[in-house]
């Protein structure tokens, strides 16, 4: 129940990547690049996050080396290069956690959804129902690890010409189809399928396991899977998105879609274009959420903030901008922002440090409080899974029927 | 601590997918929760041991069109529970199986790199490789690939992951903030491997891990087989246990290495074993006797005895004679995702005629005298002496040693055998080394300079 005058609580994620989404991040005084292969690392980050009662940390990740070109890799040495797999940094942080969501980046187009869908069902028991995943699609650049398919080349100014589009349009295409093999993976064993029953010496319930039979035109798979059902049942399904098709896959396919508004008002119209298409695929009733990313550098003074960004863009030699609106200011200041936000629609936000740990810090010591203050965050974390932290329910196995009536 | 004596290289591996697991038992755990995994793994660091290892399989077996329910079903995803446990335990080896057939190098390299990291040095890999269109209905490229081309997708898909393995220079990331190098190299991670499987290029994204490589364990019986592990493994699954036989494989496996160039000692033998101890001889045999029995009821011996008949048995009684048709090895397969025994299926059931008939075996009877599969039982005291024994008089290196009973089924191994493994100086009271390679006794990867990679 909420009031005019009080706020609804707001969602807060971080977006944990090296030593931040900065690229001279690395260099600062109190970053740790030498242990950034380290569990000690991630483990240290996941929980200081934990300890600012955070929804969830994604974790990044790519099947292949960073780089400042869209279309392949570059030489400069001056930057973070290399990364752990997202999924096992989850996994590995998971026993050593108890509340925080855990979501890992895994791609789309190489990978195999059989092994999708067992690897975040498998973080779910690991995290006792924390684990979620970003679906994201391979850059073509990619293509060459693997060997397997056409690489038809072509950078971000391409993406307009017709083959290009076509290739685009095809890789989104197989996202969702992925999604919805590895949802219908994680249904393919119903909750009370263990049944143990030794007078009949079955250990499951043939019956409540169930074929999914998926035939697309990227791949067929048959299922089920051979992973139990995950504790939420449905880990959350995540994904990014900056246009309208990927838009369509997160109002299709996704329980949060994180978006880059510049503004207010874009934002607005952001939520306005993803809720439109949530209806059009019939899931008006479900909850979607739409997060917003922000860049964040964080100080006692919006002057000292754009002192830090000004000092590490000169390190690395260029402006730094990415495709989020890189924020920078004062914990208050951003408070007021995300405030303002989300009041054009958006459920939440996931915050990208520029520099770890410093604007981690910044989120979990001067941030939260501020939005504690104002009555807008959660100032302990309630039992439960990640689902039900977001207001997502249960859903019982799609393959499910009605429990006919004995005799 | 005599230092002439071999040390006992010892594995844990939790019960599965398989009749071996006594699920009814009261006392049986969870097959999926974590605290199962943890449990069993935080006893086998307890007890000293080399390893946890787990097992995998990529389809639910089924038996007649339908989903075998009898066994455990199901089981949790290999790596993402090793890097988990890595968080849970020190010292302790973690090695998964994962298949070369269904998955690709670029991307099982890298996990596999980002496990030994994340455990400090720890990781092995248990390599197997499947054909079957049964488990390739799960996957992208469905049965792709032949049975005479196994090894060699599992021998590419090994020299590929080697290779970008040993892509990043030892000493490729400096990370110095005062000079702003992050890369020694503008080139680290440069790959390019091209054979009959894979045809890939480009740049590995994970540096070298601090063992530069994982553990390498593979099985392998056949000629081919023995050479493909004498060659590629750190450590080789022995099917033996009568130790004429162990021998004669442990000596065939070291010549086979020896003549591929690798140094003595640099592959492990190491059998299966599983275990039932009591205060006596009598007690441990009447444990055995009655474990066996639950593992081997009447439809799992019939179930057993299908995988050589190829038929449906469950018509025959399993307290009577055992089935009068013959086998039927070249219909369609009665069961998928299970070994069948491939062997001369009249030979072998006229063998098992005459074994049934000279001791007066019902069908059931028969199928605990050929799978009913304990390799040591005893009192504590006499397995550790025969464990023992059988490592020096190299029937093997070790053993990979798991229960009926999960998950604490190895509890009793570790509090009793043990302690007896350690008095008799063959097993460490406390662990030495810091990697897994280390703890095994096998030598460390050759280390890659960024000089060496320049082209």
């Amino acid at each position: 129940m909420t009031t005019p005058n009080t706020p609804d609580p707001l969602h807060l994620a971080v977006a944990l990547d090296g030593a931040g989404w900065h690229p001279a991040a690395w260099r600062e005084p109190d970053a740790r690049p030498t242990e950034l292969f380290t569990a000690r690392y991630w483990t240290d980050l996941v929980a200081e996050a934990e300890a600012g009662l955070l929804d969830f940390v994604t974790i990044e990740d790519a099947l292949a080396l960073q780089s400042t070109r869209f279309e392949g890799t570059d030489t400069r040495t001056d930057q973070v290069r290399g990364r752990l797999d997202a999924v096992l940094i989850a996994s590995r942080v998971a026993p050593l956690t108890e509340h925080i969501g855990l979501i890992p980046t895994a791609t789309v187009t190489h990978t195999e959804p059989f092994h999708v869908s067992k690897a975040i069902a498998t973080l779910d028991f690991v995290s006792l129902g924390r684990a979620g995943w970003r679906a994201q699609v391979s850059r073509p650049a990619e293509n060459a690890h693997f060997g397997r398919r056409e690489h038809v080349p072509f950078t971000v100014e391409d993406l307009d010409r017709p083959d290009v589009a076509a290739a685009v349009a095809e890789s989104f295409a197989e996202a969702q189809d992925f999604v919805e093999v590895v949802r219908r993976l994680w249904d393919s064993w119903e909750d009370d399928a263990e049944i143990r029953d030794a007078a009949t010496d079955r250990f499951i319930d043939r019956g409540k396991l169930h074929y999914i039979d998926f035939v697309g035109p990227r791949f067929r798979v048959r299922g089920p899977s051979i992973v139990p059902r995950p504790p939420q049942g449905q880990p959350l399904v995540t994904v990014l998105a900056h246009a309208t098709l990927p838009y369509r896959l997160g109002a299709r396919a996704a329980d949060v879609v994180y978006v880059t508004p510049r503004d207010h008002d874009d934002a607005r119209a952001i939520v306005t274009e993803i809720r439109a298409e949530q209806r059009a695929a019939g899931r008006e009733s479900e909850t979607v959420h739409v997060f917003a990313d922000l860049v964040v550098l964080l100080d006692e003074s919006t002057a000292a903030a754009r002192d830090r960004k000004a000092r590490l863009d000169a390190l690395d030699g260029a402006e730094y901008a990415g495709d989020a609106l890189v924020f920078t200011g004062t914990a208050a200041d951003l408070a007021d922002t995300l405030q303002d936000w989300q009041r054009a629609g958006l459920t939440g936000f996931r915050l990208r440090p520029a520099a770890l740990p410093h604007d981690l810090h910044a989120v979990t010591r001067d941030l939260v409080p501020e939005l504690q203050r104002r009555g807008a965050f959660r100032t302990g974390y309630e039992a439960g899974s990640l689902r039900a932290r977001l207001g997502l329910p249960r859903p019982d196995s799609r393959y499910a029927t009605p429990t006919a009536a004995a005799s | 601590m005599s230092t002439s004596r071999k040390q006992i290289i010892l594995g844990a591996y939790v019960g599965g997918v398989n009749h071996h697991t006594v699920w009814s038992d009261p006392q049986a755990g969870s097959q999926i929760d974590f605290s199962t995994f943890k449990h069993v793994a935080q006893t086998a660091e307890r007890g000293r041991f080399d390893f946890f290892f787990l097992a995998e399989g990529l389809a639910l077996r089924e038996r007649l069109g339908l989903i075998f329910d009898q066994d455990v079903v199901g089981r949790p995803d290999t790596l993402p529970v090793l890097s988990a446990l890595a968080a849970v335990t020190e010292h302790l080896g973690l090695i998964g199986t994962v298949n070369a057939t269904f998955n690709e190098p670029y991307e099982l390299a890298r996990q596999l790199s980002t496990l030994d990291h994340l455990s400090g040095g720890r990781a092995g890999w248990n390599v197997v490789t499947s054909f079957d269109a049964f488990t390739g209905a799960n996957f992208r490229r469905g049965g792709f690939l032949d049975r005479k081309d196994r090894y060699t997708r599992a021998g590419e898909f090994l020299a590929a992951a080697r290779e970008l393995w040993d892509s990043w220079a030892v000493d490729a990331v400096a990370a110095d903030r005062d000079t702003g190098v992050f890369l020694r190299d503008a080139k680290a991670g440069r790959f390019a491997f091209t054979g009959e499987q894979f045809d890939i290029s480009g740049r590995f994204a994970t540096p070298r891990s601090p063992q530069g490589r994982p553990v390498i364990l593979q099985a392998g019986v056949s000629p081919q087989g023995r050479d493909f592990a004498a060659g590629g493994a750190d450590a080789i699954f022995s099917p033996y246990h009568r130790l004429d036989e162990a021998q004669a494989f442990y000596r065939d496996i070291q010549a086979r290495a020896d003549r591929l160039g690798r140094p003595s000692g640099s592959v492990k033998l190491l059998p299966h074993a599983s275990f039932v101890l009591g205060d006596s001889e009598a007690d441990a045999a009447e444990r055995h006797r009655d474990i066996t029995r639950r593992q081997i009821g009447g439809r799992t011996a019939q179930i057993l005895l299908e995988t050589v008949w190829n038929r449906d048995l469950s018509g025959y009684d399993p307290d009577g004679p055992l089935p009068d048709v013959d086998p039927d090895p070249d219909g369609p397969p009665l069961a998928q995702g299970r070994a069948r025994i491939a062997e001369d299926a009249h030979r072998r059931v006229a063998e098992w005629r005459a074994l049934a008939e000279a001791a007066k075996y019902s069908l059931r009877d028969l199928a605990i005298h050929v799978f009913g599969r304990t390799e040591f039982v005893g009192t504590p005291a006499h397995v550790a002496e025969r464990i023992d024994t059988f490592v020096q008089q190299d029937g093997s290196d070790g053993f990979i040693v798991g229960s009926h009973l999960t998950p604490t089924g190895l509890d009793e191994f570790v509090d009793k055998v043990v302690p007896l493994l350690q008095e008799r100086g063959s097993l460490r009271a406390e662990y030495t080394g810091g990697t897994l390679r280390e703890n095994l006794g096998i030598a460390p990867v050759e280390e890659v300079g960024a000089d060496a990679r320049v082209a």
